[in-house]
C-alpha cells in the first residue's frame, strides 16, 4: 500500500524552502540556540542566588569589592568602571543593529561600518572584563582566614576606613619561604605567597591600638560588623592564614562562593562576547568581499547581530546580580 | 519579511519616522535606565535600602524590574521580536520565563530553609 500523493511542495520543505512562522531556517536555529543558552545562564545566576540566600547574613557587598577604575589609584570609585562596561556593550549592539537595517537596505559600505564599530566595542568590553579579573585576583587590602573559613578584615578605628595588611603588620626576623610540593606532604602547596606571615600580621595586631576586626556578618543595618578593640582581640586567635587577593578555593573579599560564581558567571560570559566578537570578523570579512552582496541579502548580519544582542541580554542581568543587587 | 519595522514604542506613545531613528531612541532609553540604576547603586537611599516587599529591599525591587524593562527592550527592538510573528515571539519568550520562574522559586526556597538549618544551629559552621 505505496500511495503517492505529490503536492508539489516537497521540494520547497525540505530543501529548506518553506518559512515557519515567517522566519528562515537559520534565524530560527539561531533562536533555538539563544533560547538553550539563555537557559544556561540562567541556570547559573540562579544557583548563584541559591548560594547567596543560604550565606545571605554573609554575601560580600559588590561596592566594596569593586571599587576600583583604571589609571585612578587609590580613589573609591564603585561601580563606575562596569557602568562603563555596561554603557559600551549596549552602543555596541546599537552599531549592531545599524548594521543589520544597513544590511536590509544593502548598503555594503555602512554595513562595514558598524560591524567594525560593534568589533571595536566587543574588543573594549573584553579587555575591561579583563582588567576587572586581574584586579579582583590581586586583591586590595588583605585580610585573614579562620579555620571554618570565614574571612576577617581590618578597619582602622579612627577613620572608619579598611586598613590594609601593610599599615600594621610587623616584620619580624622570620624566613618565610614559599611552601612547595616538593619539600613536605606531596599535596601541599602554596599558590601564592603572601607579602606577610600569619605571625607578622597577628603581632602587628596585637601592637595596634587603632585595628578593628570586621567579620562577613552583616548588621541590621546592612553593613558588616566590626567588632570592638577586646572582641578583636579575641577573635584573631581564630585566624589561621593570611589571604591576600581572590582565587576559587580563597577569597579576601568575603564569602569564597562569591569569587567562585563570579569567575565562572563573568568569565562564562566573557567567553561569550570574545567568541561573538571572533564570529563578528568573520562575518565583517565576509561582507568586505562581498559575499552578501552577491548572495542578494545581509541575513548572516542579521543571523550574527541576534547572538551578539543575546551577550548584550545576558550582561545586562549579570550586572544586576553581581553589582547592583 | 523583517523589512517592515514596528516604529512604535511606549504603546503607541513615541513612533519613529525610520527604524534607524528608533535604533537611537532606544539607545537613549536604556541609557537613561542604566543611569539611574547606578544612581540607586550610589546613592542607595534610607527610604529604600529599610522597606521590604515579600523578603527583599524595595531598592533590590527596582533594580530587577529595570533590568527586565532593559531586556525588553533589547529584545523587542534590537532582536527585532517586535517585528516577528506573535507566535514565535511568544514562543521564543513565554517558555524559558515559565521554566525560569519555576527554577527560580524552587532554588530560592531550597536555599532559604538550608539558611534556617544553619541559623537555628544545628550545624556549626563558624568556629
Amino acid at each position: 500500500m505505496d500511495a503517492t500523493v505529490n503536492t508539489g511542495t516537497e521540494d520547497s520543505v525540505w530543501g529548506g524552502g518553506n518559512r515557519p512562522l515567517g522566519a528562515s531556517y537559520g534565524k530560527m536555529m539561531m533562536w533555538f540556540f539563544i533560547m538553550s543558552d539563555a537557559l544556561t545562564f540562567s541556570g547559573f545566576l540562579v544557583a548563584y542566588g541559591f548560594s547567596r540566600f543560604k550565606f545571605i547574613e554573609l554575601w560580600p557587598i559588590a561596592d566594596e569589592v569593586f571599587t576600583h577604575f583604571p589609571f585612578m589609584h587609590g580613589v573609591d570609585a564603585p561601580m563606575y568602571y562596569v557602568a562603563f562596561m555596561t554603557f559600551v556593550l549596549i552602543m555596541s549592539s546599537v552599531t549592531m543593529v545599524l548594521a543589520v537595517d544597513a544590511g536590509h537596505k544593502m548598503k555594503q559600505k555602512s554595513v562595514i561600518l558598524y560591524m567594525f564599530l560593534t568589533i571595536i566595542g566587543g574588543a573594549i568590553f573584553v579587555g575591561s572584563q579583563a582588567w576587572e579579573w586581574a584586579t579582583f585576583i590581586k586583591g586590595d587590602h588583605g585580610a585573614v582566614e579562620t579555620n571554618s573559613g570565614r574571612i576577617l578584615q581590618f578597619v582602622n578605628a579612627e577613620t572608619g576606613k579598611r586598613a590594609s595588611l601593610a599599615e600594621f603588620a610587623k616584620t619580624l626576623p622570620e624566613e618565610r619561604v614559599k611552601h612547595e610540593a616538593s619539600e613536605g606532604i606531596w599535596f601541599k602547596s602554596e599558590g601564592y605567597k603572601t607579602s606577610f606571615s600569619l605571625n607578622e600580621v597577628v603581632e602587628g595586631f596585637k601592637a595596634t591600638p587603632n585595628i578593628l576586626i570586621r567579620t562577613e556578618q552583616l548588621n541590621e543595618e546592612g553593613e558588616k560588623t566590626v567588632l570592638d578593640r577586646k572582641a578583636s582581640l579575641a577573635k584573631i586567635l581564630e585566624a589561621n592564614q593570611v589571604v591576600e587577593g581572590a582565587n576559587l578555593i580563597h577569597n579576601e573579599y568575603g564569602h569564597r562562593l562569591f569569587a567562585d560564581f563570579f569567575f565562572f558567571i563573568t568569565g562564562f560570559h566573557g567567553f561569550h562576547v570574545f567568541s561573538g566578537v571572533v564570529i563578528n570578523v568573520i562575518i565583517f570579512f565576509n561582507v568586505i568581499i562581498g559575499t552578501y552582496e552577491r548572495r542578494g541579502h545581509y541575513e548572516m548580519v542579521e543571523k550574527v547581530g541576534l547572538y551578539w544582542h543575546f551577550v548584550d541580554l545576558v550582561w545586562v542581568f549579570v550586572f544586576t546580580f553581581f553589582y547592583l543587587v | 519579511m523583517a523589512h517592515e519595522h514596528k516604529l512604535e514604542i511606549f504603546k503607541g506613545l513615541v513612533k519613529f519616522k525610520s527604524n534607524t531613528q528608533k535604533i537611537w531612541g532606544v539607545l537613549i532609553f536604556l541609557s537613561l535606565v542604566t543611569t539611574v540604576e547606578v544612581a540607586l547603586g550610589i546613592i542607595k537611599p534610607r527610604a529604600l535600602t529599610h522597606s521590604y516587599f515579600i523578603g527583599m529591599k524595595l531598592l533590590n525591587w527596582i533594580f530587577i524590574i529595570l533590568t527586565l524593562v532593559k531586556a525588553y527592550y533589547i529584545a523587542w527592538d534590537f532582536m527585532h521580536l517586535r517585528d516577528e510573528k506573535t507566535a514565535l515571539r511568544r514562543t521564543i519568550v513565554w517558555v524559558p520565563i515559565f521554566l525560569i520562574c519555576y527554577l527560580i522559586f524552587i532554588l530560592l526556597f531550597e536555599a532559604d530553609y538550608i539558611y534556617n538549618v544553619y541559623k537555628d544551629g544545628f550545624i556549626t559552621w563558624s568556629f
